[in-house]
């Protein structure tokens, strides 16, 4: 019982981890079909920054969150504009060239920057303790990863549904052309969602460092958890996104409990497996 | 090729020897570079060796890719199956013999592709990409695990292949390695050219310009995918058996998933669906790797990713493509 | 008259909308039939439903005595059911004589040899100009589908349908994209098939349709309401209240 509930709660904090780190990439793909294998990269970047801000630089951690969001964002910039843009619409063959190679620089120059060393980003004091909930005591930045994941599914949610920016996000995603026509202006639906994903890619990176430690081969080694989460949940979908995080987080986690020799080996056998059984999404639109 | 006008049947012919004449062209440069390579870096014949092993992963990877317009970064699942199983064979089993390693990396590589095949093909668009990148993890994972085998992360060493037909000892210089590499490269080469022409490699042809088409013309498009599947395995061992010949060792990063991703990078550099373009891709990658990383290998990977948005960006079709877009439009422009 | 194509009481319905009500119909060897109707009346569904592109939800789809309802579109191809398409699909980079002789070594169930050049085939050579010579595209055999004229690749699709000898051709609009002027040139095209080949043609065009029909069948909200010569379908109760208006308007719309 004791097992199970540890293995529960670890599966539920790094299933919501995955969530905020890869909810925008879904969201962008069902957008603008874009095979991104740099989104980690943008994660990673924000762990860099936030571990620099408040490691190096002393901050306080509300604010080197911010920073490593504002900061991510303020990279990813450039990088839509100038190279992103060239992609949408192109085959899946270039934009996996040209995401990978995305990911390959920023890799490089964080290995060269940061060093080849992991970063640790250290969290506030209320945020450090474990917590008694009565029948048994929880890591606080557990319970904080999962509240994290929980406000930005609602907050997604509740800006998909009921704001204007949403119902133009929904319409462009269910038919960009058709929303180009009504006059929603979709180049900047783009961007404000791309840069939407990125900040929130990089909000993850930061509050999910004590599971996904940062260092220069993040960006590689989670490539095919972010990808899986949206080719499972089906793009653009936040209950399917949600689904999918929750699922993988307990197949890792019982995993490397159960069997922490062969962990990985089990995750990806359990990747395929997915995969297989539903090559196009749980909820049947992925594609 | 594209003469205009009605087309004799003696111009049919002249065609296809036109085809010929183009092989054996092929073949005299790749042995005029082999030659050169002999005679002017005979102190870095190991470069040049490493160069025909990845070679045979590129054309590899361009018979699923550049012909059957298969996207996967898990191509290096069937080279380092090829390589582990020579590996296996020399050190475990004590068969030694080169050309013996050789064939069981290809079947090995072949087995291998027909698995990757299986389970890539069951997906389409990320789904499989998806799938490639886990299968490479996979494989990865189930080599560093079985290391009373494969050594593990250690890699398997000890391996110690017999002198070619008894009389060409592998030395520590690699010119028996270069040579033998140069004359599986060859054979290899030969049978693609045929391959690639012949009524299966326009099949897949067809089936990387429209699937549904190939359906409807009553052809499985999954069957004649899996197929090519195995023998692209089948080319891959061959690499990975020469690479664990030549070298005498395998290494876990054989099975790695930068390997796979290289190696779409090199054939994309070259030029997909071309196997000159695999050709062209592969050595100005090899030899760029070579420079750059002894110049200062923390920037490798930056310069990689760098080359990569710049092809995308410029070069859509590759060195080999481009070259031969713009020698094609010249020679229009000339009639 | 043998029959050749039948459809059996096929039922379709997409969610609590039926789209495909109850229909059969039969096509013998060597008839030329129309299948017309309406905007949404299910022509594409139906299409679709015979060449097993979607699931029935009942009924049966028989070539000859064999039932095909069960196979998917692949294996329905290889039982004599081809079609054409609505929007060409052809490979982009490769030239007409190599889309023809790929169908037929596709045919022969040669089409998997991995040696070997159609060009070293003289009969499949012989037979690839043959048919490119019967729809006049020997002029074009070498070039790149990419670099010739839409009208062309239409008679290119209906080249590989011969080249597949099947025993019944759905064509999908052959006309469609095809300039009023040019289809003449699909006219004469369709002409060239074999006479004992069954063809069942869904088409917008009436003159077109007046032309090669020899019998008309009508479909109008999933069902049909028509079955009979060209010559009283103008003058049907039924037919003119589906499309609520006269022929020339359907024409002009296609």
């Amino acid at each position: 019982m004791q097992v199970f509930l540890s293995i529960a709660v670890d599966a539920l904090a790094y299933g919501m981890v995955l969530f905020v780190i890869s909810i925008g990439l879904s969201v962008t793909m069902g957008l603008m079909r874009v095979v991104n294998l740099a989104h980690g990269a943008f994660a990673m970047i924000g762990g860099y920054i936030a571990s620099y801000a408040a490691r190096d630089l002393g901050l306080a951690y509300g604010i080197s969150v911010m920073l490593a969001v504002v900061g991510t964002i303020l990279v990813a910039i450039p990088l839509e504009r100038f190279l992103y843009r060239r992609i949408y619409g192109a085959p899946e063959l270039t934009q996996v060239l040209m995401t990978i190679g995305i990911t390959f620089c920023v890799i490089g120059i964080a290995n060269y920057v940061f060093g080849p060393t992991l970063k640790t980003i250290p969290l506030p004091a209320p945020l450090t303790g474990p917590v008694d909930l009565g029948f048994r005591t929880i890591a606080a930045h557990k319970i904080f990863a999962i509240g994290c994941g929980v406000a930005v599914a609602l907050g997604l949610w509740a800006l998909i549904e009921r704001t204007s920016f949403g119902v133009k996000l929904r319409a462009s995603v269910d038919n960009t052309a058709m929303a180009a026509a009504l006059g929603v202006r979709t180049r900047i639906v783009y961007a404000a969602s791309f840069a939407l994903a990125v900040g929130l890619a990089a909000f993850g990176g930061v509050i999910g460092a004590e599971l996904l430690p940062v260092e220069p081969y993040y960006a590689l080694r989670y490539m095919v958890t972010f990808l899986v989460v949206v080719c499972v949940g089906g793009a653009g979908s936040i209950p399917g996104a949600l689904m999918a995080c929750l699922l993988l987080g307990a197949i890792d986690t019982t995993g490397r409990y159960l069997v922490p020799e062969y962990g990985e080996f089990f995750f990806y056998l359990a990747v395929i497996a997915i995969v297989w059984v539903f090559p196009r999404g749980l909820l049947g639109r992925a594609r | 090729m594209s003469a205009a006008g009605v087309p004799s049947p003696l111009s049919r012919t002249s065609s296809r020897r036109h085809f010929w004449q183009r092989d054996l062209v092929g073949i005299a440069i790749i042995l005029a570079a082999a030659l050169l390579g002999y005679v002017f870096v005979p102190d870095n014949l190991a470069l040049l060796t490493r160069i025909i092993a990845i070679l045979f992963l590129v054309l590899s990877l361009d018979l699923v890719t550049g012909y059957c317009g298969v996207a996967t970064l898990g191509h290096a699942a069937l080279f380092g199956a090829g390589a582990y199983a020579a590996g296996i064979a020399a050190v475990t089993f004590n068969i030694t013999s080169a050309f013996s390693m050789v064939a069981i990396g290809a079947l090995a590589g072949g087995v291998a592709g027909l698995v990757c095949g299986v389970v890539i093909l069951r997906g389409h668009g990320l789904a499989q990409l998806v799938l490639s990148i886990a299968v490479i993890h996979l494989f990865h994972e189930a080599a560093n695990k079985a290391s009373t085998l494969t050594g593990g992360s250690d890699g398997l060493s000890g391996i110690a292949p017999d002198p070619i037909l008894g009389l060409f000892e592998f030395d520590l210089f690699g010119r028996t390695a270069y040579l033998f590499g140069i004359l599986l490269l060859l054979i290899i080469f030969v049978m693609l050219r045929i391959l690639v022409r012949s009524p299966f490699g326009m099949l897949c042809r067809g089936i990387r310009q429209d699937p549904l088409r190939v359906s409807a013309m009553g052809a499985s498009v999954k069957a004649t995918l899996i197929k090519m599947y195995i023998i692209s395995g089948a080319v891959a061992g061959v690499g990975g058996a020469f690479n664990a010949v030549s070298t005498q060792v395998v290494g876990l990063d054989s099975l790695s998933f930068t390997n796979s991703a290289e190696a779409l990078v090199m054939l994309v550099l070259g030029g997909a669906g071309s196997l000159y373009g695999a050709f062209v891709g592969t050595i100005v990658f090899v030899w760029f790797e070579d420079v750059v990383s002894s110049a200062n290998p923390f920037h490798w990977l930056t310069t990689v990713g760098a080359l990569l948005i710049a092809v995308v960006l410029f070069a859509p079709k590759g060195l080999y493509g481009t070259a031969a877009a713009l020698f094609e439009r010249y020679r229009r422009r000339l009639k | 008259m043998s029959v050749i194509l039948q459809v059996d009481r096929l039922m379709k319905s997409f969610g609590g909308l039926s789209v495909t009500r109850d229909v059969s119909l039969s096509v013998a060897k060597g008839e030329r039939v129309a299948l017309i109707g309406p905007n949404g009346a299910g022509k594409t569904t139906f299409v679709n439903l015979v060449t097993g592109h979607l699931k029935r939800d009942s009924g049966r789809v028989l070539i000859g005595a064999k039932d095909i309802s069960n196979l998917n579109p692949m294996q329905r191809v290889r039982a004599g059911l081809v079609r054409s398409f609505q929007v060409t699909r052809l490979f982009a980079d490769m030239t007409p004589e190599e889309h023809v002789a790929l169908a037929i070594l596709q045919r022969e169930k040669r089409s998997g040899r991995i040696t070997g050049s159609y060009r070293a085939m003289p009969e499949v050579m012989r037979e690839t100009y043959d048919i490119l010579d019967t729809l006049g595209l020997v002029a074009l055999a070498q070039v790149p589908v990419s670099a010739i004229a839409y009208g062309q690749q239409r008679l290119l699709e209906i080249a590989l349908a011969m080249a597949l000898r099947p025993k019944v051709l759905l064509l999908d609009e052959p006309g469609a994209g095809v300039a009023h002027g040019d289809t003449f040139l699909i006219e004469n095209a369709l002409a060239q098939l074999p006479d004992d080949l069954a063809v069942l043609m869904i088409e917008h065009d009436m003159d077109l349709v007046f032309r090669f029909a020899k019998r008309v069948i009508v479909l109008a909200a999933g069902e049909i309401i028509f079955d009979g010569s060209p010559r009283d379908v103008t003058g049907d109760a039924l037919v003119r209240e589906a499309y609520l208006g006269s022929y020339a308007d359907a024409s002009s719309a296609a």
